[in-house]
């Protein structure tokens, strides 16, 4: 694994009406490689993405990104996925009155301002792009469908390829398993995989046989705090970790 | 409780003592005979102060006769009567001292005494003094009512003197208050005046302060040179400044002869038009005269020509104003009584102006209630459940037209009103039901649509009532019971009705706080709300639920409808008038929070008070900035007042 | 994938034809050009109804695309209006005031001319002075800038208020409700320096053409309202047919969603707005000379609504629903309310049109939104065969109610 530091999330805390959600959790990630958030529930990993994205606005700590070290606090959540953190969420949101092509199209790392794209016409080399990431995602036959008419796995491949026509430099990427059959899942891994060769990617996962599949370093949250870090293996072997999740 | 009576009739005895028993008023009429003829004002003041001198005990009489006019003399022997109608040609004559009947009298041998209005006025005056010391109480508080209304200088010492003998309390003190302002009016010694105006300091009654500011009337006055000793001056003025302008400055000397009147533009307009010759005036061309300096030119060489008046140049009035000191002068001319009367007018406006913030947050308080009533039904329909009814005004109008509609029934007001409360609430309960399982039921989760549908319903019902009642207003008439006011003093008072309101809205949110947490419905409403699938579940059935809890929001408008029809007029646009405000006051709430719907209307009440009393001119102003307000609002606070946060607020 | 502008939107040139054949038709049938067929009064309808057509459109744009339901655009449609009629009413008025004061012996200076303007114009509030909004009437360029200047800012301030509080949904809905309410009321006022009740009248008549029939001028007014329309339409279908288009849809289902692709929703979403603005703008400044007197009555929140409940009966989302929805509407209460439709005798009652066409309306509307959310634009589908896809999941789209997935948890 690389050393270059990505993202540094340091002494982070965040509070909801008294309940504290996140309780001065650090965590780093590197500039390449896979990493598994698990944990139970209410533990605080879905909070944890929505703080990194910029939705949540945390309390106190701080939140370093990229080699200059700029602080993604106060930033608007566009401006974070300007910044190259492309996130996936539970459910899959794809617009669905939309074509896959059109939706591949609109997640494409272009200019965003509203001028640039509304005198924006795509060229040869997006259009390349896209074909390239149909291909990679298997959605080739089914660019000119609306994206409402895939099947959900399909959905959830379509997202990650628009995760990765954002290009980003960071996947955030929550529970992409769920509801999905064993082929497909297996597809699932290949890709997220895959992608953690050129960038970060953080799964935030429930599901430990996908985390095992992913053979990764696993990080376990428990009431907002990093539990434990490490291995799947050695995580699994902790006496902690047991008691508050594995063992229930 | 004897004793008191013994006392007062010991004390009624000693005043009616003042009365010579003996003395007769014939004579003293003989005496004035012929001024009393005459009947003038200029001259009727002697004869007045006679009858009033004499203390014959029929004097009242007599001035009572003469006022009404059923004061005759004989022709024959000069000889004065009180004169009843027997028919239209005789007249039954009564003695005023013995009150005896003198037979009857034709009316040609009989002259009527016509006093006209100025002398009865004078009458009048004179009859008070009697008044004010009659055995009967209910004079006495005429003749008060009366010097209230017709404050004199004369009535000073008589009413002075008819305290004394005073026994009915409530009578002696409204004397002893009015003594004091017409001393402060009329007494002719200062300190006298002055002490009466620092009893009077700090009194609340606009009878006080319309006795201290006619003492503080001012005049403009321009002097020449120094302004003279012995003026009581209340500030001296610089023409140009706030007070005086320059332009009235030079009217008040022009209206004093001590200057020429300037010329206006319209004057220099119509006198060059008379003087066109030639089509030049003063030897300038008629058609460069759209300009101003020509038009200057050519009135000047008119005026040089002695054909108009000379032009009043700025720097002349300029000029004019230097000689003269300008200076608003009290009309009454001590300095000590117009002083004091200014310390006591600032502390009686200070008093005022506590009382009338007092005053403007009960009416904010009521405006509050109106609005909390208003929107309490949308509390529940939009607030709990999420469904954006437009069509809420309506129901708010159905109320109020189902209240109508009972009063044709019921003639008896509060019988009708307690009709129409509950059956309101049935008629829009009964609506609201209606609308939930046709519209409503399949647009859950579809919020705009349900804003839209809803829309189509709101206009359908408005044009149905149009088409009902007709567009001319309906009256909903409130029991006898709640006309009137609560008056505390001048300042503060407010009406029974919107007491009424307030306490309806009160009740209102007894009634939401108990069926939302101490009802099988409300906590059935809470977990429909919170999550469907789970309640439906649990065994609940969400349908049958959300029927009810959208029935019971439609009856509560209904309800509203009644008493906001008390006090506003009915017609179809009745709930129209109020959606807006009540969207807005559970959105400055906060949604779903029953606390944040009373803030809201407490805000939105008191802003909307609080701007009209700025700018009391204009309610739509105060409409206009208090909706930007809110915009406004909303950027510190999206979720209103009382915001449910976290997660928990789905965002 | 890639075809031109045209290609990839057949219906933009289907519209235009239908349009130029309309102009034509009107044209040849009008008083003043044609064999007088139709009435100017009719013509002027049909213009007035081709502006309300292009308000439409806009408010298809930021409603069937965008996803804010807008209850303020009538609003900016006022503000056009007056802007204009501001312009009209004193060069009419300059004109009149010009005509009588030549008849005085001694010509008027230019302060007297400003002044029996003022009091002509003002006279009936009171005053006789110009307010500091009438500093430009004189100047038709500058009204002309303002026409869109002025519902633009509005709608950029406004928008930039609420989108940055992050206001959506119904929320949005009822804060541009009351800011209509607002503007109504203010322009209520006698003192709002727009003659309060009375409103601008007379503009009809356009300055310095007196000698031109009213024929004529209502058939100008048709030919530009008509461009008008044709170009907006073509600037909206152009908007929405690229990938902005696709961002602004997507906003529509999924604000989040895009946000986190990297685009700042809030921009698109005031570009949109204001730009609408701009629009509605020009449609009310085009409609108003063709009415003849605008007053703050037009601008109250119902007319807002009114504007929603034409785009919906004409099927939101697609550009030319909405024109149809607006013509088919309008055209209707006319008829209705015109008392050309005879009244239905039911032996017990007399249905009136005039009483009971806001009920029709009404529920008629209810019953669009109930069972044929697509409206009448729906039909051209039944007619191509076009097939609605068969949606696993949150129903999101143009048809299911925008952000839905979002306010339901609200």
């Amino acid at each position: 694994m690389s050393s270059t530091r990505l993202l540094e999330v340091s002494g982070v805390s965040v509070s909801f009406d008294g309940f504290r959600a996140i309780n001065n959790l650090s965590f780093t990630m590197p500039s390449h490689g896979l990493r598994a958030i698990i944990g139970p529930n209410g533990a605080g990993k879905t909070t944890f993405m929505d703080i990194v994205t910029g939705k949540t606005k945390p309390d106190d700590g701080r939140i370093t990104w990229g080699e200059k070290n700029i602080s993604l606090r106060g930033m608007s959540e566009a401006r974070i996925a300007r910044e190259g953190i492309g996130r996936k969420f539970q459910k899959p949101t794809v617009f669905e009155d939309q074509t896959v092509h059109q939706n591949l199209l609109m997640a494409q790392r272009n200019k965003r301002g509203p001028l640039a794209v509304l005198f924006y016409r795509a060229g040869g080399k997006d259009l390349d792009r896209v074909n390239e990431l149909a291909a990679t995602i298997g959605l080739t036959d089914e660019l000119a469908r609306k994206s409402g008419e895939l099947s959900h796995g399909q959905k959830q491949w379509l997202e990650i390829g628009m995760l990765l026509a954002q290009e980003p430099r960071l996947l955030l990427v929550d529970e992409p398993a769920a509801g999905m059959t064993l082929a497909e899942r297996e597809r699932t891994t290949a890709l997220l995989v895959e992608a953690a060769k050129t960038r970060a990617v953080v799964v935030v996962e429930h599901d430990m046989d996908f985390v095992r599949r992913l053979n990764c370093r696993v990080t376990v949250l428990h009431e907002g705090s990093v539990l434990a870090e490490g291995s799947l293996d050695h995580v699994t072997s902790n006496q902690q970790v047991i008691d508050v999740y594995l063992g229930r | 409780m004897k004793l008191l009576l013994l006392l007062g009739l010991c004390v009624l005895a000693q005043v009616n003592i003042a009365w010579a028993d003996d003395v007769l008023i014939q004579p003293v009429l003989q005496e004035q005979r012929e001024t009393i003829v005459k009947s003038s004002r200029k001259t009727i003041g002697p004869a007045i102060d006679a009858v009033v001198a004499s203390k014959a005990p029929a004097a009242q009489d007599v001035l009572q006769a003469w006022v009404t006019k059923d004061m005759w003399y004989r022709k024959d022997d000069g000889l004065f009567f009180r004169a009843e109608k027997v028919d239209s040609k005789t007249y039954r004559l009564i003695d005023f001292d013995t009150g005896a009947d003198m037979g009857t009298a034709d009316k040609s041998d009989i002259k009527q005494i016509k006093p006209n209005s100025g002398v009865r006025a004078m009458i009048s005056t004179a009859l008070v003094r009697f008044q004010l010391t009659d055995p009967d109480p209910t004079r006495r508080m005429e003749a008060l009512i009366a010097i209230e209304r017709a404050p004199e200088a004369s009535l000073l010492a008589p009413l002075r003197l008819s305290i004394e003998g005073e026994i009915d309390p409530d009578i002696a003190a409204r004397k002893a208050r009015i003594e004091r302002l017409l001393t402060i009016a009329y007494d002719a010694d200062t300190p006298t005046r002055v002490a009466a105006i620092e009893d009077m300091a700090g009194d609340l009654g606009v009878d006080v302060r319309a006795t201290l500011n006619p003492l503080l009337v001012t005049d403009l006055a321009a002097f020449p040179g120094a302004i003279p000793e012995g003026v009581n001056v209340r500030a001296e003025l610089k023409p140009g400044d706030d007070v005086l302008s320059i332009a009235d400055a030079y009217a008040l000397l022009v209206d004093g002869d001590l200057a020429p009147p300037r010329v206006s533009g319209a004057d220099i307009r119509n006198a060059l038009a008379a003087n066109i010759v030639d089509g030049k005036v003063g030897g300038i061309s008629v058609h460069t005269l759209s300009d101003e300096f020509q038009r200057a030119r050519a009135y000047v060489a008119l005026s040089e020509a002695g054909l108009v008046p000379p032009l009043v140049t700025a720097s002349d009035v300029e000029a004019s104003l230097a000689d003269y000191r300008f200076a608003e002068v009290y009309q009454v001319d001590d300095p000590a009584v117009t002083t004091a009367a200014q310390d006591a007018l600032t502390k009686i406006e200070l008093k005022v102006g506590v009382n009338q913030a007092i005053d403007l947050g009960l009416d904010a308080l009521s405006l509050a209630s109106i609005y909390f009533l208003a929107a309490i039904g949308l509390a529940i329909t939009f607030g709990v459940m999420g469904v954006i009814n437009m069509a809420h005004g309506e129901f708010i109008m159905m109320g109020a037209y189902t209240g109508y509609v009972v009063q044709q029934f019921i003639p008896d007001h509060t019988i009708s009103i307690l009709v129409a409360l509950p059956l309101a609430f049935t008629v829009t309960f009964g609506a609201g039901v209606l609308m939930e399982r046709l519209v409503i039921r399949w647009l859950y989760n579809r919020p705009l649509e349900t804003l839209l549908a809803t829309f189509g319903i709101s206009i359908a019902l408005q044009q149905l009532a149009k088409n009902i009642f007709g567009t001319q207003a309906r009256p909903l008439t409130s029991p006898g019971w709640l006309d009137g006011a609560l008056v505390l003093n001048d300042v503060v008072s407010i009406s029974y009705i919107r007491i009424a309101i307030f306490v309806l809205a009160l009740l209102f949110l007894g009634l939401f706080l108990f069926i939302m947490r101490r009802t099988r419905l409300g906590l059935e409403t809470r977990t429909v709300t919170q999550n469907r699938a789970m309640a439906a579940s649990m065994g609940i059935n969400p349908d049958r639920v959300n029927m009810l809890t959208f029935g019971l929001g439609s009856g509560i408008a209904g309800v509203a409808g009644v008493a906001i029809g008390l006090f506003a007029k009915v017609t179809s646009e009745l709930g129209s008038d109020y959606i807006v405000q009540s969207f807005m006051t559970v959105v400055v709430g906060g949604v779903g929070n029953i606390w944040g719907t009373l803030a809201g209307a407490a805000m939105i009440g008191g802003l909307q008070k609080g701007i009209e009393w700025m700018n009391p001119s204009n309610t739509l102003a105060a409409q206009t900035y208090m909706i930007v307000f809110i915009i406004i609002f909303i950027q510190f606070r999206p979720r209103g007042i009382i915001a449910l946060k976290g997660r928990a607020a789905g965002d | 994938m890639q075809r031109s502008f045209v290609a990839r939107n057949p219906s933009v040139l289907i519209f235009l034809a239908c349009l130029g054949l309309f102009v034509l038709g009107v044209t040849v049938l009008s008083e003043a050009v044609g064999n007088g067929f139709l009435s100017t009064s009719f013509v002027k309808t049909l213009g007035k109804t081709l502006c309300l057509a292009l308000i439409a459109v806009a408010m298809d744009l930021v409603w069937g695309y965008t996803g804010i339901l807008s209850l303020g655009h009538f609003a900016f449609f006022g503000l056009g209006g007056y802007m204009i009629g501001m312009w009209l009413m004193y060069e009419r008025t300059r004109d009149i005031v010009a005509t009588s004061l030549a008849e005085a012996p001694i010509p008027a200076t230019v302060t007297e001319i400003q002044e029996a303007i003022a009091t002509q114009i003002f006279g009936v509030v009171g005053s006789n002075e110009f307010p500091l909004v009438w500093s430009f009437a004189d100047s038709l360029v500058i009204q002309l800038i303002l026409v869109v200047a002025v519902p633009g800012l509005l709608a950029l301030v406004f928008g930039w208020l609420a989108f940055r509080a992050r206001v959506t949904g119904v929320y949005l809905s009822i804060l541009t409700q009351a800011m209509t309410l607002a503007l109504a009321l203010y322009l209520f006022q006698n003192d709002s320096g727009l003659r309060g009740n009375n409103g601008l009248s007379g503009l009809q008549n356009l300055p310095g053409l007196d000698d031109v029939p009213q024929a004529l001028v209502s058939l100008w007014f048709f030919w530009a309202s008509a461009a008008a329309l044709g170009l907006g339409y073509l600037l909206a279908a152009w908007v929405v047919s690229g990938k902005f288009g696709s961002v602004i849809r997507g906003i529509r289902d999924n604000e989040a969603r895009v946000r986190f692709l990297g685009y700042q929703v809030e921009v698109y979403k005031l570009v949109i707005f204001a730009g609408t603005a701009m629009i509605s703008g020009i449609a009310g400044a085009l409609y108003y000379p063709q009415a003849g007197i605008i007053n703050p009555a037009e601008i109250a929140p119902i007319a807002s609504i009114y504007l929603a409940v034409w785009v919906a009966i004409g099927g939101r989302g697609r550009l030319y629903g909405a024109v149809i929805g607006a013509i088919f509407v309008t055209l209707f209460s006319s008829l209705f309310t015109g008392g050309q439709v005879p009244d239905v005798n039911l032996g017990f009652y007399t249905v009136k049109w005039v009483d009971w066409w806001l009920i029709v309306l009404g529920l008629s509307f209810v019953l669009v939104t109930l069972y044929a959310p697509k409206g009448i634009g729906g039909l051209f589908d039944l007619i191509a065969h076009r097939t609605h896809p068969d949606r696993h999941g949150a129903p999101l789209g143009p048809d299911m109610g925008a952000l839905q997935e979002k306010e339901a948890q609200e």
